[in-house]
């Protein structure tokens, strides 16, 4: 009983939140709502290739643009193609699916640090083409992107309307992604996959004996991770209306590799919890400059570069002080914390523990 | 031909540049097994710092050469210090932390230097002032400038001294022993944490070197060049053999001429339809090739998830 009470708690929570926010803070802030949400979905999908696996992912943002481009050009007047959204959500995260396959394929038998130099050169590559693919035939629109974007629809109701209100009809969708998203993560930790992810993650050699297949295990993960981005980008474009390659830069891979090393790789409360942190925390940052301002007369620190100054501390502060993160899980730590002799035995090289 | 001959010969001067950063990587991977995210951002460090100093002096009236010469004896030292507190703060106390901890820590490194030379020296693109004459030479059909001659003597030199350093005085046998394993190497002497410092340092001061050559052969330098720089530099590294000395240096040169051929002829190859702004690509293509035919690199030995 009281745990039916607890959940109706949540439930009312979340179903009122945005109408508080709305009344109290104004619409700005449900949009940044909506934007958490969206960034709870990325987030979670990260955490399935860092969190699951332990394969570091620096171009995480590429898929997400993948799944924005596939949505963009199927439901836009730039290719005449009107899509109904739930057929392009599964066409973007397939698409992000198949690249992420592509991209996994030739690194992922080899030691993780490939794989991580590889998706962050992937995710600097893929914004080159999108900006040089407009010649000689307008594919992407190069560096003006693709507009006029179809709204997402339901039958014949259109998230926009009513005019001006589409933040709360938007946020309800993202909520419902994101619980989705939440539940196909814990299925999935749990899973006889998830539990091979793991196996990998803590020793790849162990696993291989316990007859798992590796590489496409591993693969299956970095695909996984991938439809998600793709699939949280879908729901990117369709809520903005507008696309272009400034919205997937590398500092966008680097805040969603953030909000999951700083909740906690693998667990997927605190996964959850460094993304709505991390995507509402540096909004306060907007503040700063008139602070600024009023303190010293001048901007002396850009609050953009602050932010991602905050970014690059907290990755380096969490993984020296709590390695599980701020909400680790309970395993996690006994894993990462684990000194003296397991940790000895793993690590004969100087840094590297594959040695 | 002329073109040829042209694009051969920036090929290789673009080559030497990425094989004294693509060293720096492998120094530190062969040693460490650990990939310095943030070597590419040292590189800027030391771009910035030789620029500044250029921009001090450009008005003194001392000779071109000698004010590069005060600007790459700025950056070194700057460069090898960065490069000292890097290992020093967030590589040495993950030493037996699991292998994703380091690789994190090294992107928060690179995301922090990147955003405090933003700070320091703001996010425009900032010019070098010309200070080195500008005539060039003609040898068949193509022109040689003095600066890409004294890049690519100045690498060669650093690179024949490195090389001797690591083949025959006494840090290099540590270094080698090190680098073969680092527990037998204790048992034998010698002191691991100075090695690995030692190895950082010298690496940032290649990167210094390398950061000089960049932003006074491209006339600019940017808060964010070290990334596309650093990249690049990995590939050169991975190509030659990630860890072999030897194959950065070789493999620096492959990806500069690589990239400089590409440059040239693709809009011809294809029609115009691709033009240079693909050139950042061509590095990306490499890697992935690399990666899937020959992952150990032309002169390395297997590299496998666990040799």
């Amino acid at each position: 009983m009281k745990k039916y009470l607890k959940l109706a708690a949540y439930a009312a929570l979340l179903l009122l939140l945005p109408f508080a926010t709305g009344l109290a803070l104004g619409k700005t802030w449900v949009r940044i709502l909506d934007f958490a949400l969206l960034y709870v979905m990325l987030a979670l999908g990260l955490n399935i290739v860092v969190g699951f696996a332990g394969l570091l992912d620096l171009g995480y943002v590429a898929f997400f643009a993948v799944g924005a481009y596939c949505y963009a050009l199927l439901a836009s007047p730039h290719f005449g193609l009107h899509l109904p959204f739930w057929m392009i959500l599964p066409i973007g995260a397939f698409a992000a699916g198949i690249f992420g396959m592509l991209l996994g394929a030739p690194t992922l038998r080899l030691r993780g640090d490939y794989l991580a130099i590889v998706t962050l050169g992937f995710g600097e590559i893929i914004r080159i083409f999108l900006n040089n693919l407009d010649t000689p035939y307008n594919i992407t629109g190069g560096p003006q992107g693709v507009d006029l974007i179809d709204p997402i629809r339901l039958g014949p109701f259109s998230l926009n309307q009513p005019p001006g209100h589409a933040v709360y009809s938007y946020y309800f969708l993202f909520l419902l992604f994101a619980l989705a998203t939440a539940f196909v993560s814990m299925r999935l930790q749990h899973s006889r996959i998830g539990r091979a992810w793991a196996a990998i993650r803590e020793d790849e050699i162990a696993a291989e004996a316990m007859g798992i297949d590796t590489r496409n295990v591993k693969l299956l993960a970095f695909a996984m991770g991938a439809s998600f981005g793709g699939l949280s980008g879908g729901l990117f474009a369709g809520f903005e209306g507008f696309v272009s390659p400034e919205s997937f830069t590398l500092t966008e891979s680097i805040m969603i590799l953030s909000m999951v090393v700083l909740g906690g790789m693998g667990h997927i409360r605190g996964v959850i919890f460094g993304a709505l942190l991390l995507s509402i925390l540096p909004e306060a940052l907007r503040y700063v400059g008139p602070l600024e301002q009023s303190l010293f007369g001048k901007i002396v620190v850009d609050p953009s570069s602050l932010r991602m100054l905050l970014f690059g501390l907290s990755l380096i502060l969490v993984m020296l002080l709590r390695p599980a993160g701020l909400w680790p899980s309970p395993a996690r730590k006994r894993e990462l914390l684990a000194h003296g002799d397991t940790a000895k035995h793993e690590n004969t090289g100087v840094y590297d523990a594959g040695r | 031909m002329d073109i040829f001959l042209q694009q051969l010969i920036n090929g290789i001067v673009l080559g030497s540049i990425y094989s004294l950063v693509a060293l720096g990587y492998t120094l530190v991977y062969g040693i460490m097994g650990l990939i310095n995210f943030a070597h590419g951002d040292i590189v800027m460090v030391g771009a910035m710092v030789t620029l500044t100093v250029a921009r001090l002096l450009s008005d003194s009236g001392l000779p071109g050469p000698l004010v590069l010469g005060i600007g790459m004896l700025a950056a070194i030292p700057a460069c090898m210090a960065v490069g000292y507190l890097i290992e020093r703060i967030a590589y040495r106390p993950l030493r037996n932390a699991p292998r994703l901890a380091p690789l994190i820590t090294a992107i928060g490194v690179s995301i922090l230097l990147q955003n405090l030379a933003m700070m320091i020296w703001g996010r425009e693109y900032l010019s070098f002032p010309q200070i080195l004459p500008t005539q060039t030479m003609a040898v068949g059909g193509a022109s040689i400038s003095a600066i890409q001659i004294l890049i690519v003597a100045s690498s060669t030199i650093m690179m024949a001294g490195l090389s001797s350093l690591i083949r025959k005085t006494r840090l290099g046998n540590a270094m080698r022993a090190t680098a073969q394993n680092p527990e037998v190497a204790t048992l034998m002497g010698v002191n691991i944490n100075a090695i690995v410092s030692i190895t950082f340092v010298l690496g940032s001061a290649l990167a210094a070197v390398a950061g000089m050559m960049v932003s006074a052969y491209y006339g600019i330098a940017h808060y964010d060049m070290g990334f596309i720089l650093g990249l690049k530099a990995f590939t050169a590294a991975v190509l030659g053999g990630i860890g072999n000395i030897e194959g950065a240096m070789l493999g620096g040169l492959l990806l500069g001429i690589i990239e400089s051929m590409g440059a040239g002829y693709l809009g011809t190859l294809t029609g115009g339809v691709m033009g240079s702004n693909y050139q950042d690509v061509f590095a990306f293509f490499v890697l992935i090739l690399v990666l899937i035919f020959r992952p150990s690199g032309l002169l390395g030995e297997r590299v496998g998830e666990r040799p």
